[in-house]
């Protein structure tokens, strides 16, 4: 099993006729079959888009008209910051289930727009300013580098892209492999949360341990700490590793990611890795041992 | 990005914000036909720095009895006497480190009786995706330490984005900032500029501290610290126009204009890495094996090798830096464009410190490639605890 995307999953492409969305397109296509089924374009619809290996998709001119055609139930959003914004609302409005917004660097006023949209329909959003997700052997949506991927049973949920890979690859170097990996995206307001991700992979039968993965700034890691002490209340508990990343960032100064800010005395490292860890995840202290402290976990 | 208090209160008076008359000056020679154009009698002179805690800064250069940053003067006389000692000089604040900062730029405004000193800033939610206004009864003090000791004396209002400023965020703003009368009235009009304001320039923070209410009964915009989102400035020309570069360290400005996330830090062994998480984690694990991160930098996901040989210039032009570490796990990058870039660079501008890079990631093979084929001094790690172990190895010989 897996969550959110399998190989039944159709995906289009909002921006895949620019080099970014073209380039990650042939890589999702390449990797395991995955379904990328078309391409939104609203001047070239009728268009076809051809690969640099010769793959071919059909462009059509709104996501509502490429689902119906395709019956697509995600879509992947690769348009630059300033149209994102209307890029992720459009395919709200066409009812698209998952939506996931790669790109970086969006407005947050935009963000707020899109927040409450989202909040009246029955889409899920994923990002922006993410990675993407990959169920292995499934299916690829993003930007995730495929090849570090193993089948296996670790959940993995980050706000950092980079730091997704890092624990894709210790979990498969350890052989452990991954049921989904989730990067819910680096910015301060967005679609999905730590708390949706984590209540799916403890539902997830496959996945039997999980790797939460957050960063300096806002009270998310906190918040997911407090559900996963009430879960665990009712019985519901897996294995957990996890990493916070900018311990040494000064505070006041936004690193890299929009969301990655000490501000107002709050969101600093410190206070995450204690809310984590009393959750009961072993937090570790190093990026590079995220694969070894959860097979130090689950030996007990 | 940042402005200065004086830019702030323009643009919020742009939109019908009640804040005094003021005039900016740049030298001394200015301040007299500055405060002649004020009402008067009382006058007040600002510093106008990137910092906060200017009131009780100190002036480096001045003895520890001289005033602070922002000074009373009851006669045009005594205006200039303190343009004429404050400008120039360093000022040190609780916010702006040990090395201060110079005055340039001074503020001089008309003077307010003030009655009851309030505090109000508009900042982004995120655990609601909403802009908020933040009030308290405690103006002019350290917001964080109000919100420490005393959190019930803070009211968050988040506004629906939808609706806007609805009469039942004004009632619970204006009970919880106890108005009456007709500050009630000026502050319902208020409320609802400062947050289209807040909205239509795409701010980060906009914070009044103190928002006041006069002694004739009427409220006044007395301080303001504006911060705007990076992200947006692409559709905000007016407001790219106020940067104050000399606020700024030369290497991040070297930086934006290459887009680049980079942040000036204190130690010698430089970094430049994808992903801000990334790029974080290894100041974190520098720091665990005993050494200090010289900057942040994150490279973004689809910067060619110009940008990356612009990122490694920048890196290697800092006197601190014994040491660079290179840690690319590549999504959208590709590990070719890394090396590439890091190739074009040093072969321009040489290389005078140890090197380490790591990739993984796409097209990695690629990249390790055109390393090893371009005959540099380059030590090559296989993973970040590797990459770290040997850059803090190279450095201590």
């Amino acid at each position: 099993m897996s969550i959110l995307v399998n190989k039944n999953t159709k995906v289009l492409v909002q921006g895949l006729t620019g080099k970014t969305g073209t380039f990650h397109t042939e890589q999702a296509l390449a990797y395991y079959g995955t379904q990328m089924v078309g391409g939104i374009h609203p001047k070239k619809g009728g268009e076809t888009w051809t690969g640099s290996k010769g793959e071919s998709l059909p462009i059509f001119a709104s996501v509502a008209e490429g689902k119906e055609k395709t019956g697509a139930d995600a879509s992947v959003i690769y348009v630059p910051p300033a149209g994102a914004a209307d890029a992720i609302i459009e395919a709200i409005e066409a009812e698209i289930p998952f939506i996931t917004c790669i790109t970086e660097g969006i407005p947050v006023a935009d963000m707020v727009r899109v927040k409450a949209r989202l909040d009246r329909s029955n889409s899920r959003l994923l990002g922006p300013n993410c990675p993407g997700i990959l169920t292995p052997e499934e299916c690829k949506i993003g930007i995730m580098p495929g090849s570090i991927f193993r089948k296996g049973s670790v959940g993995i949920v980050s706000r950092s892209g980079t730091l997704t890979y890092e624990a894709v690859f210790q979990t498969s170097n350890e052989g452990l492999g991954q049921t989904t990996a989730v990067g819910i995206g680096g910015d301060p307001v967005k679609g999905t949360e730590f708390i949706d991700v984590l209540e799916m992979f403890l539902a997830d039968d496959a996945t039997t341990s999980i790797i939460m993965i957050g960063e300096i700034g806002g009270s998310a890691e906190e918040d997911a700490a407090q559900f996963l002490i009430d879960e665990a209340k009712k019985g519901r508990k897996k294995p957990m590793a996890g990493f916070i990343a900018g311990r040494t960032a000064p505070k006041g100064r936004t690193m890299g990611h929009a969301g990655a800010v000490v501000s107002g005395g709050k969101g600093d490292a410190e206070s995450k890795i204690a809310a984590m860890e009393a959750a009961g995840i072993r937090v570790s202290p190093s990026p590079a041992r995220l694969g070894k402290t959860l097979v130090e976990v689950l030996k007990g | 990005m940042n402005i200065h208090e004086y830019q702030a209160k323009a643009l919020l008076k742009s939109y019908g914000a009640p804040v005094a008359e003021g005039v900016a000056i740049f030298s001394a020679d200015e301040a007299e036909a500055a405060a002649k154009s004020l009402p008067g009698p009382l006058y007040v002179v600002k510093s106008q720095i990137h910092a906060g805690g200017r009131g009780k800064g100190k002036f480096k250069e001045l003895g520890p009895d001289a005033k602070g940053g922002v000074r009373l003067a009851f006669s045009i006389d005594e205006a200039k006497a303190h343009a004429r000692e404050m400008l120039g000089n360093t000022l040190v604040t609780a916010q702006t480190g040990e090395a201060g900062k110079q005055v340039n730029r001074l503020y001089i405004e008309d003077g307010a009786d003030i009655d009851r000193e309030l505090y109000l800033s508009l900042l982004v939610d995120r655990s609601v995706g909403q802009v908020a206004f933040v009030v308290s009864t405690e103006g002019g003090m350290d917001i964080e330490a109000v919100a420490h000791d005393t959190p019930e004396k803070i009211l968050t209002v988040a506004i629906n984005p939808e609706a806007g400023v609805t009469a039942d965020d004004l009632a619970k703003l204006t009970a919880a900032l106890k108005l009456e009368g007709e500050a009630k009235a000026d502050a319902e009009k208020l409320f609802p500029i400062l947050y289209k304001a807040f909205v239509e320039k795409d701010m980060s923070l906009l914070e009044i501290n103190p928002l006041i209410v006069m002694k004739n009964g009427r409220v006044r915009v007395l301080d303001a610290k504006v911060s705007f989102d990076g992200n947006a400035l692409f559709r905000h020309d007016d407001i790219k126009a106020l940067r104050d570069e000399t606020e700024e360290d030369a290497k991040e400005i070297e930086a934006s204009k290459w887009d680049l996330a980079y942040v000036a830090l204190d130690g010698n062994i430089g970094c430049m890495v994808n992903g801000a998480g990334l790029a974080m984690a290894t100041m974190d694990i520098i720091k665990l094996y005993g050494k200090e991160p010289a900057n942040f930098c994150d490279v973004g996901g689809g910067a060619g090798k110009e940008k990356v040989a612009a990122a490694f210039k920048i890196i290697t032009a800092d006197p601190k830096v014994e040491g660079i570490l290179v840690n690319i796990f590549g999504g959208i990058m590709k590990c070719d464009v890394i090396a590439e870039g890091v190739v074009a660079a040093v072969q321009e501008v040489g290389l005078k410190v140890p090197l380490v890079v790591r990739l993984e990631g796409t097209n990695v093979e690629l990249g390790k490639k055109i390393l090893n084929e371009s005959g540099l001094a380059i030590t090559a790690a296989d993973d970040l605890d590797d990459a770290a172990k040997k850059i803090v190895a190279a450095i201590n010989g």
